[in-house]
C-alpha cells in the first residue's frame, strides 16, 4: 500500500519499520475472516485492514483522536490476521509502532490512566502480585460472585526435583503465573528431570516485560527485558542449552528481545544469542524421547485443548502441544474456531471487559461443546481467563503431562481440583 | 485528498433521519473512520464516502434507503470489500451502505439441499455450516475465506471449481431485494422453470445497481465420495497451455483446472510451503471429484495426457492434508504476490482456451515493453485469465503505466474473441473497456434495463454500464485499426 511518512517518522527507525510493513499488505481483506474483534462488531474500523489504515493516517501525519485510540485498544493483538495474511505483514509490530504513536497524541482520561498505570505498578511485579492475590483470597468469601469467580483458587506446587543433571535449561522468573500456579513451573521441572535436563531458577529473572510493552509503555518492557537477560547471562556462558518458556505470551516477547533490543548497543548481542536460545517448552520436549514419561489410562483422558494465540499465531507452533498430548494417549476432543482468541489478551480482559466476556463465552462454547473432563492450555492469561467461566478444570497442558509421569503422587489421575 | 462535503446542511439533516432508525455507533461520518472504506479489494481507487452505515437489520437497510431516494442521495452497497473491480468504490456525495452486520444463516433446509442466508455470511461460513450434513456450496472464489454471499451474487462470482459446478448464478434459487425507495421484492423459487422474466439471472451480476439484496437462497451440493488433485510442472508455459486443452478434448471434465507461471508459483509457494516446484516456467493444478473409481481412472487419464504434453514432472497429493495445501497456494495466489512488490493491479479477462498459448506470448511481450512484470494466474480450464500487474504505487507514473498495459491487455482479450471480466465484474475499473465490449444499441438497452428498476440512478452510480459519452471519448481515444468506435456518438 503506497504511504507518504511525515518528514521526522521517514528518519526514525520505527518509521521505517512500519513502511515497510505497510507496504506489503495489498487490502484483500482476508484477514478480517480470521479477526474476533471484527467477528464481534463486522466494522471495519475493527478489523485488521481497517487499524492499517488508522495507524497509516498517523504515520502520514494525521493528528489521532480519541476514536483512532478506540479502535487499536480494542484490538487483542492475537495475531490470527498474521496466520491469515498471504502478503506477510507484519501487523502486531505495526500495531506496537502505531499505539505508542497514539499514545503520545490522545491523552487518555483520568480513569483509563490510572487503570492502566496500576497494572503496569502491580501485574510485573512478583511480590506486589502476590500480596494482591493473597489478600483477594483471604476476602474471597465475602465478595460478590461476578467477582469471586475471577479470583483463581489456591493449588499447591508439589515438590521440586532435587536432582542435578548435566543438561541444563534455565526458567523465566515470570510475573503472574508463580502466585496463580506454582505447580506448573513445579510441573515443568519433574517433566524435564525425567528426561535428564535441570530446570534452572535463577534469581533475577521476573517479568517477561510484554505486558508493560504492549500498554506502550516500551522502555519499562525493555527495562524488564535488560533485567532477564542480566539474570540469565552467567549460565548461559555456563552451559546452559536454553530458555524454556511455559507461558506462551512471555515467550514470544523473549524470542523477540533481539530484535526489540538490537538498537541498544549494550544489550544487542545478548539478547539477539537469549532469542536463539528461547524455546517453547513444547518444542524442548517435541525434540526429545518422550518414551519415558509414561501414558495415560486409554478411554480416561479426553480433554479439549486451547491453543493459545502467544503459540498459535504469534510462535506458529499450532499442533506441536495437540501432538505430544495425543502421543501421551490423551484424547482430543474437537474444538471449532480453533484460531480465534478466548478474550484473555494480557490485561485486555481488565481494559475491555465486554468484548472480552463474548469472546470468552465464544471460547468455553466450542471447548466444552466434546464433553471434555478437561481443558488444557499453554498460557497463564489463558488458563486464569478460561477458569473463571469453565465448567470443567482447566490445566497448563505440562500438568496433564506431569499426572502421567510414573510414580506421581495422584496415580494417574491427572485432574485434581 | 480533500474531504468533500459539498453539501453540509444535508449531510447533517441525513444523518439527524438516519439516528431515527439506526444506533449512533452504525452511522460513520468523521474523516478519520471513512477513511477505512476508502476502497474495496482494489485500492488503486479511492474516494471518501459521505458517510457509512452498518444496518443491522432488513428493516434498517429499508429506513437507510427510503431516506437516501426521498433525497435524491446515491447508494453504494458493500460486503466485505473484498471485491477486485472497486465495485464498492465510496460515492463522494453517497452513503455506503455496508451490509456485514447481515451475517446470519436463517436456515439449512437439508432435504431441498438449500440454506437461507443473509447477504453478509462468508462465502466459506456456507460451507462449513453445512459440513456435518455433508455437504457445500460450490462457487469458491479465492477469497471464499472473507467475501461475502452478497457479493458474490453481486458480482456474479466464480472460483476455481466454476469449471464443473458454474458460477454463483447457477447456485442460488432465489433471492429477497430491496428497490432503490425501499420496496421488498423476491424473485427465484424452488421450481426448475418460472413464468415471467429471469429476474434472478438479471440480478446476479448486477453489481448492486439494481437492488440492494437482503436475503438469498443458495444451493448446497454432496461433497463428492472422493476428490483428488494432479499437480504438473511444465518447463515452458506454452505446452502448459496446451495440456489444458488436450484435458477438454479428452472430453474430461475436471472439478478445477488451474494454471500458474514461475512469478506466481514463488509467491505462493513462500507463502504455504505447498512444495510447488519453484523453479518450473508454470504449473497446472487438475482436480477431479467424483465416485472413487471414477477418479481413479480419470487420474490415470490426466496423468497420461500432461506428460504426453510435455510435463516435466506430475505429482499427485498425498493425502486430503497435501491435496488441500495444493489448493491454499493458488488461492491465496493473489495477496501472496505482494512479498513481489509493493502493489499489484489484478485483471479479469477471458478468452477461448484454444488461443492460451498465444495470449500468453503477446501478454509477456507487453510487459517487457511496458517495464513492468506480470505474475499470471488463472482458471485455464474455462480461458479466465487472471494476469497479476506489479507495480509500486510510490513511484511515479506506475500506476498510470500498469493501467495502460491492464487496458491493452484486456484489448487483446476482446481482439482473441473473449470478453474483459470472467468473475471479478466491471466496477469502476473496466468500465472502459465495456465500449469495446458492446455496442451503443446494447448499451442503450442496459440504461433502459437500469432505468426501469432504479428510475433516479441511485444504485451505484458511475459503475459498470459505461455512458454513450463516454464510451465516445474513451474511443476518441483508441482508434483500432482505422476504424473509430461509436462513430455515430458527437464528440466534443
Amino acid at each position: 500500500m503506497q504511504t507518504t511518512l511525515t518528514e521526522d517518522l521517514r528518519h526514525s527507525a520505527d518509521g521505517r519499520e512500519a513502511e515497510s510493513i505497510l507496504r506489503a499488505c495489498v487490502h484483500c481483506g482476508f484477514c478480517t475472516a480470521t479477526c474476533p474483534t471484527y467477528g464481534v462488531f463486522r466494522d471495519e474500523l475493527d478489523g485488521p485492514r481497517g487499524r492499517i489504515y488508522l495507524v497509516k493516517q498517523v504515520l502520514e501525519g494525521a493528528v489521532a483522536t480519541r476514536r483512532t485510540q478506540l479502535h487499536l485498544d480494542r484490538c487483542l493483538s492475537c495475531r490470527a490476521c498474521e496466520t491469515t495474511c498471504p502478503s506477510g505483514v507484519h501487523y502486531g509490530r505495526l500495531l506496537d509502532i502505531g499505539r505508542s504513536l497514539v499514545e503520545r497524541q490522545v491523552r487518555r482520561n483520568i480513569v483509563d490512566r490510572f487503570k492502566r498505570r496500576l497494572l503496569r505498578a502491580v501485574i510485573p511485579h512478583r511480590r506486589r502480585f502476590g500480596i494482591l492475590l493473597r489478600t483477594a483470597r483471604s476476602v474471597r468469601g465475602i465478595l460478590p460472585a461476578a467477582w469471586s469467580s475471577a479470583i483463581p483458587p489456591l493449588r499447591t506446587a508439589g515438590s521440586w526435583p532435587s536432582s542435578s543433571h548435566r543438561r541444563k535449561m534455565l526458567a523465566l522468573g515470570g510475573c503472574v503465573q508463580p502466585s496463580i500456579s506454582p505447580n506448573i513451573d513445579a510441573a515443568t521441572a519433574r517433566v524435564l528431570d525425567h528426561l535428564g535436563i535441570s530446570l534452572l531458577r535463577v534469581s533475577g529473572s521476573g517479568c517477561c516485560g510484554a505486558m508493560s510493552y504492549h500498554l506502550g509503555a516500551h522502555q519499562e518492557g525493555l527495562d524488564f527485558a535488560r533485567r532477564n537477560i542480566d539474570a540469565w547471562w552467567p549460565h548461559i556462558e555456563a552451559g546452559a542449552e536454553a530458555v524454556v518458556l511455559n507461558a506462551s505470551g512471555c515467550g514470544v516477547m523473549v524470542k523477540e528481545y533481539g530484535k526489540l533490543l538490537a538498537g541498544d548497543p549494550v544489550y544487542a548481542a545478548r539478547a539477539a544469542r537469549i532469542s536463539e536460545l528461547s524455546r517453547d517448552l513444547s518444542e524442548v520436549l517435541a525434540r526429545e524421547d518422550r518414551s519415558v514419561l509414561g501414558r495415560t489410562g486409554s478411554g480416561t483422558a479426553r480433554i479439549a485443548f486451547h491453543c493459545p494465540c502467544t503459540l498459535q499465531h504469534g510462535q506458529k507452533l499450532g499442533g506441536v502441544v495437540e501432538g505430544i498430548l495425543t502421543d501421551a494417549g490423551f484424547e482430543l476432543a474437537p474444538v471449532a474456531d480453533m484460531h480465534l482468541c478466548c478474550g484473555s489478551a494480557g490485561t485486555y480482559s481488565l481494559l475491555q471487559p465486554q468484548i472480552s466476556r463474548q469472546l470468552l463465552t465464544q471460547k468455553l462454547a466450542a471447548l466444552e461443546s466434546g464433553q471434555p473432563l478437561a481443558i488444557g492450555t499453554a498460557n497463564i492469561g489463558c488458563l486464569v481467563h478460561l477458569q473463571s467461566r469453565a465448567s470443567v478444570p482447566v490445566r497448563h497442558w505440562i500438568e496433564l503431562l506431569d499426572a502421567c509421569l510414573p510414580g506421581h503422587e495422584q496415580d494417574g489421575q491427572f485432574i485434581t481440583r | 485528498m480533500v474531504t468533500r462535503d459539498l453539501n453540509p446542511h444535508m449531510r447533517r439533516e441525513l444523518i439527524r433521519t438516519l439516528r431515527r432508525s439506526l444506533p449512533a455507533a452504525a452511522i460513520l461520518h468523521d474523516p478519520e473512520a471513512l477513511r477505512a472504506y476508502e476502497c474495496d479489494g482494489l485500492s488503486a481507487y479511492r474516494e471518501l464516502p459521505m458517510l457509512v452505515v452498518l444496518p443491522e437489520t432488513v428493516e434498517q437497510v429499508r429506513a437507510v434507503l427510503a431516506a437516501c431516494s426521498e433525497r435524491g442521495i446515491p447508494v453504494v452497497a458493500r460486503g466485505a470489500g473484498t471485491g477486485l473491480s472497486g465495485g464498492a468504490l465510496p460515492n463522494a456525495d453517497g452513503v455506503l451502505l455496508s451490509l456485514a452486520k447481515l451475517n446470519r444463516i436463517l436456515e439449512i433446509d437439508e432435504h431441498n439441499r438449500i440454506a437461507r442466508v443473509q447477504p453478509g455470511v462468508r462465502n466459506l461460513a456456507i460451507s462449513e455450516a453445512v459440513a456435518p450434513l455433508g455437504l457445500y456450496y460450490a462457487p469458491d472464489p479465492s477469497s471464499q475465506i472473507a467475501c461475502s454471499i452478497g457479493g458474490n451474487v453481486a458480482e456474479n462470482a466464480g472460483g476455481i471449481h466454476c469449471l464443473k459446478y458454474g458460477l454463483t448464478v447457477h447456485n442460488i434459487q432465489a433471492l429477497t431485494f430491496l428497490t432503490p425507495d425501499g420496496r421488498l421484492l423476491a424473485v427465484g423459487g424452488g421450481a426448475p422453470d418460472s413464468p415471467g422474466y429471469d429476474l434472478l439471472a438479471l440480478l446476479t451480476g448486477s453489481e448492486g445497481l439494481l437492488g440492494i439484496i437482503v436475503e438469498i437462497v443458495v444451493k448446497l451440493l454432496p461433497r463428492p465420495e472422493r476428490a483428488q488433485v494432479a499437480l504438473a510442472a511444465f518447463d515452458d508455459a506454452e505446452k502448459a497451455g496446451a495440456a489444458v486443452a488436450a484435458i477438454i478434448a479428452a472430453g474430461i471434465v475436471p472439478a478445477g483446472l488451474e494454471m500458474m507461471d514461475n512469478l506466481a508459483i514463488r509467491a505462493a509457494e513462500e507463502y504455504v510451503h505447498a512444495g510447488y516446484p519453484v523453479d518450473a516456467a508454470a504449473i497446472l493444478l487438475c482436480e477431479l471429484d467424483g465416485m472413487n473409481e471414477e477418479v481413479s481412472e480419470q487420474i490415470l487419464q490426466v496423468r497420461r495426457i500432461l506428460t504426453q504434453c510435455g510435463a516435466a514432472s506430475v505429482r499427485t497429493a498425498q493425502d486430503e492434508r497435501e491435496r488441500l495445501l495444493f489448493w491454499a497456494g493458488r488461492k491465496a495466489a493473489f495477496p501472496a504476490v505482494g512479498r513481489l512488490a509493493p502493489d499489484y493491479y489484478c485483471m479479469d479477462g477471458t478468452i477461448p482456451r484454444r488461443n492460451l498459448a498465444r495470449v500468453l506470448v503477446r501478454i509477456s511481450e507487453m510487459s517487457a515493453s511496458a517495464g513492468l512484470r506480470v505474475a499470471n494466474v488463472f482458471h485455464a480450464g474455462d480461458g479466465n485469465l487472471h494476469p497479476l500487474i506489479l507495480y509500486d504505487a510510490s513511484r511515479p507514473g506506475d500506476l498510470e503505466r500498469a493501467e495502460q498495459l491492464g487496458a491493452r491487455i484486456l484489448e487483446l482479450c476482446v481482439e482473441v474473441g473473449g470478453t474483459i471480466t470472467g468473475e471479478h465484474g466491471v466496477g469502476v475499473e473496466k468500465i472502459d473497456q465495456m465500449c469495446l465490449q458492446f455496442s451503443a444499441p446494447a448499451l442503450t438497452q442496459f440504461h433502459a434495463l437500469k432505468h426501469a428498476f432504479d428510475p433516479q440512478g441511485l444504485l451505484n452510480p458511475g459503475k459498470a454500464i459505461p455512458t454513450l459519452r463516454r464510451c465516445a471519448e474513451y474511443g476518441a481515444m483508441h482508434v483500432h485499426g482505422g476504424k473509430l468506435h461509436f462513430p455515430e456518438i458527437e464528440r466534443f
